[in-house]
């Protein structure tokens, strides 16, 4: 979707302002927005792609003026409230008033360890891939009202394949419960000059992370 | 360790202190979120996975050649080797910097950041500011950063746009031959293996 999300090679955005690696969360209710996410996440209602697009269908005018914790937790909300564990009377209330459902699900702190060394692969086995190392192909004009992740500044330019990655689960589909249809994952390189116009940076270049149906051969 | 309030009333909250309180007491209540496992996580990647382990991922690259060459070759095999698996680390590429190209990776259209090595992501790599820059102008965010490469420098960006995740090698500071791994570890900075930050000589 073309959201809030979508952003790179906008203008208009200030300073990156560093900070120490020491720092790993500016608040405690930072701490709790990430625990709480990732042990909600075990009840198995959604997935990575199910989740990345609830934060970004967030509205502009919320996104911007969130910070990332906060964008992970109204999109944490929504997604209980979606499956049916968590009403709005109950966020209001900030008590239960209803008992949860997958509570076999709980994720145990002695399972957490596992959980997090386990991950969440996301290749599988899928078809050939039309595409070699070195060909030239475009991106396509692809701008779903659901889910993607081939950004906006990346449409309709012609790149080179630099890297073959196997098949993996296609978020376009899998964000929406749609199934996971695994397909050919490349990494397409591009000039910049191709992606911002002749202005741009003459020493740059862009790669992105591109699956199978957003490419045609060039 | 509150951030800057002065009061002392406990019954006062910031909104989003209050509203993640809300949310994980209505979980706990129902039995769908256990509060010391949400501990083991925080505790998880407050002290044990951080960019250390990318340190040492990288130290290794610089000593070992053929370390370097499977890191090339199959970086989540080679980096997994170390102990350093999981969530967010799943399918992982090494990109080299050398004297004509640096690497700087970005996740422009969230937060993609490779946790197994290099931890949670820091707050400015997730800022709108970093996302919508990196790609166009990363010379500029660079400055900020303190860093200015040769204006002959080819710079790749690496938009990391699906579950590949990316850390940066960057190059072995001159006249450090007489470190061990360890030591050379101490020299890595965060910053340097996302693209962000050029490694010096120990003083």
């Amino acid at each position: 979707m073309n959201g809030p999300q979508d952003i790179g090679g906008r203008h208009g955005f200030g300073a990156v302002i560093p900070e120490d690696e020491s720092v790993r969360f500016h608040a405690e209710w930072e701490k709790r927005v990430l625990g709480v996410t990732l042990a909600a996440g075990a009840l198995g209602y959604w997935n990575i792609d199910a989740s990345r697009h609830a934060r970004e269908s967030l509205s502009p005018a919320i996104y911007y003026n969130a910070s990332y914790y906060e964008i992970w937790l109204r999109a944490l909300e929504i997604l209980l409230e979606r499956a049916g564990e968590v009403s709005a009377d109950e966020l209001r209330a900030g008590q239960a008033q209803a008992p949860g459902q997958r509570v076999d699900r709980c994720l145990k702190p002695d399972a957490v360890a596992a959980v997090l060394a386990k991950g969440g692969p996301t290749a599988r086995p899928g078809p050939a891939p039309r595409f070699r190392v070195g060909d030239r192909v475009r991106t396509r004009n692809h701008q779903p009202k659901g889910h993607t992740r081939l950004p906006g500044y990346a449409r309709g330019h012609v790149g080179v394949v630099t890297l073959l990655h196997g098949s993996h689960v296609y978020p376009d589909t899998n964000a929406h419960f749609e199934g996971e249809r695994p397909c050919p994952l490349y990494t397409v390189r591009f000039d910049a000059v191709e992606l911002f116009g002749e202005d741009a940076d003459p020493t740059l270049s862009v790669s992105i992370d591109a699956w199978e149906p957003y490419l045609e051969q060039a | 360790m509150h951030d800057h309030h002065d009061h002392d009333h406990d019954n006062e909250l910031d909104e989003m202190t209050a509203r993640v309180r809300a949310l994980e007491t209505i979980l706990v209540g129902k039995g769908l979120v256990d509060p010391a496992a949400v501990d083991a996580i925080i505790d998880t990647y407050e002290h044990d996975v951080g960019p250390r382990n990318g340190a040492a991922v990288v130290a290794r690259a610089w000593t070992d050649p053929d370390f370097a060459d499977w890191l090339r070759k199959d970086a989540t095999a080679a980096i997994s080797s170390m102990g350093f698996v999981g969530r967010q680390g799943e399918h992982m590429v090494a990109v080299f910097n050398s004297a004509g190209e640096h690497n700087l990776v970005v996740c422009t259209l969230c937060s993609c950041y490779p946790w197994p090595v290099l931890g949670l992501p820091p707050a400015w790599y997730k800022s709108p500011d970093y996302r919508a820059r990196a790609v166009r102008e990363p010379r500029a965010v660079l400055s900020e950063f303190g860093v200015t490469l040769p204006e002959t420098t080819r710079i790749h960006v690496w938009d990391s746009t699906a579950e590949i995740r990316y850390l940066v090698i960057p190059e072995r500071p001159p006249g450090t031959d007489a470190l061990d791994a360890g030591a050379l570890a101490d020299l890595v900075t965060r910053d340097s293996m996302i693209g962000c930050d050029l490694l010096r000589a120990p003083a």
